[in-house]
């Protein structure tokens, strides 16, 4: 089952190549955000992929002895903080585009009119 | 530039990035079969060394902390942008935007939802609090206990009004207490410094492992980043309700 062995660097090639696809042929601010969050998520899949090791338990060692060697954390660490920043990211481009529909009355990028200054 | 020529612009890159993926992904050994040393190191002295069950914690908040501290500022300046953003403002074009559903009704939530959202507030606060002061026993800590937190005045908005969501949570207050915890992982950072070692370095006493003592400032570090991470959602929550809330009495 070699092939099933890089599933998850393909999942993350093929999240971020398709969420780009959505940003690229976007006709709605919103659906471009949640394009970026598709994006976005290719990386969790790509770092998870990177700190799994075959048959080793998640690096909590409350019920496994210390010296038990175990998946990456470091990996795991670096996601867990994007996860929750990415959430608060989203939240200023959904305001980014409340003021944009407010101001243009439009959400599709290529009704936008020039940005003034 | 056309819809047309982008896609064919699109499909040109996404060849290239292809190629691109396989290189790289060519010369990856397969998922799972990776050796990184760092990772191993960490692992191996998380529990005697840092007092730490929870190696996750350990790389977060003891060992790269510094790292930390800077995520946690993207988080508190994308926070301060979107509040910023959502204020309204002066020269701001109102009212040309109208409700196409003008006779939609919007039902309010059941009792049954109503009852449960109420029910749900204390234990959900205490759980919060349980998660974010232990990170470095098991899963958990400032990020995720500080999300669990900020659903509990969300949940009393679905139990009542935006005004008693407004009252249980005041916008003033929650920025403050937004901005104490952001400020308290650079204050401990500085008393580290003020007590003679370096920026984040662990001079208290690493205590017990597997008890909320270990790992020394950790469990400090985790309930500011708690603070700072539970304001923040809630504030987002709020300027958005405000303007929802706005919009439907403008």
């Amino acid at each position: 089952m070699s092939e099933l062995n890089y599933l998850g660097y393909v999942v993350a090639a093929w999240l971020f190549l398709v969420g780009l696809y959505g940003v690229v042929t976007s006709r709605n601010l919103i659906h471009l955000c949640i394009c970026v969050a598709v994006i976005q998520s290719s990386s969790y899949v790509l770092l998870l992929s990177i700190g799994y090791r075959t048959g080793r338990p998640a690096p909590i060692f409350l019920t496994i002895p210390s010296n038990t060697p175990a998946v990456d954390p470091v990996v795991q660490a670096l996601m867990l903080t994007d996860i929750v920043v990415e959430v608060t990211v989203m939240a200023l481009l959904l305001a980014l585009a409340v003021q944009v529909h407010k101001r243009q009355g439009t959400l599709d990028p290529d009704r936008l009119r020039k940005l003034g200054g | 530039m056309t819809r047309r020529v982008r896609r064919i612009f699109f499909l040109l890159s996404a060849v290239l990035l292809i190629a691109v993926f396989w290189n790289g992904y060519s010369k990856l050994p397969p998922v799972g079969a990776l050796t990184g040393t760092y990772g191993d190191v960490v692992n191996a002295i998380t529990v005697p060394e840092r007092h730490i069950t929870d190696a996750v914690t350990a790389v977060n908040f003891d060992i790269r902390g510094f790292d930390t501290l800077g995520e946690e500022f993207i988080l508190f300046t994308s926070v301060m942008g979107a509040v910023l953003l959502m204020r309204r403002q002066s020269d701001e074009p109102g009212g040309d935007h109208e409700d196409r559903a003008r006779d939609r009704v919007v039902p309010n939530p059941s009792d049954a939802v109503r009852v449960t959202a109420l029910l749900l507030v204390a234990p959900t606060v205490l759980f919060g609090i349980y998660i974010v002061a232990h990170g470095q026993v098991s899963p958990g800590g400032g990020f995720q206990g500080g999300v669990i937190l900020s659903t509990a005045p969300l949940l009393l908005y679905l139990s009542g009004t935006f005004g008693q969501f407004r009252r249980a949570a005041p916008q003033r207050l929650i920025a403050i207490s937004e901005a104490i915890g952001a400020a308290a992982y650079i204050l401990i950072g500085g008393a580290c410094v003020a007590l003679g070692g370096s920026f984040l370095q662990n001079l208290l006493p690493l205590g017990q492992s597997a008890s909320i003592t270990g790992g020394g400032t950790v469990v400090f570090i985790d309930l500011g980043v708690g603070l700072e991470v539970s304001g923040g959602i809630v504030l987002i929550l709020l300027v958005y309700l405000e303007e929802l809330m706005e919009e439907k009495e403008g």
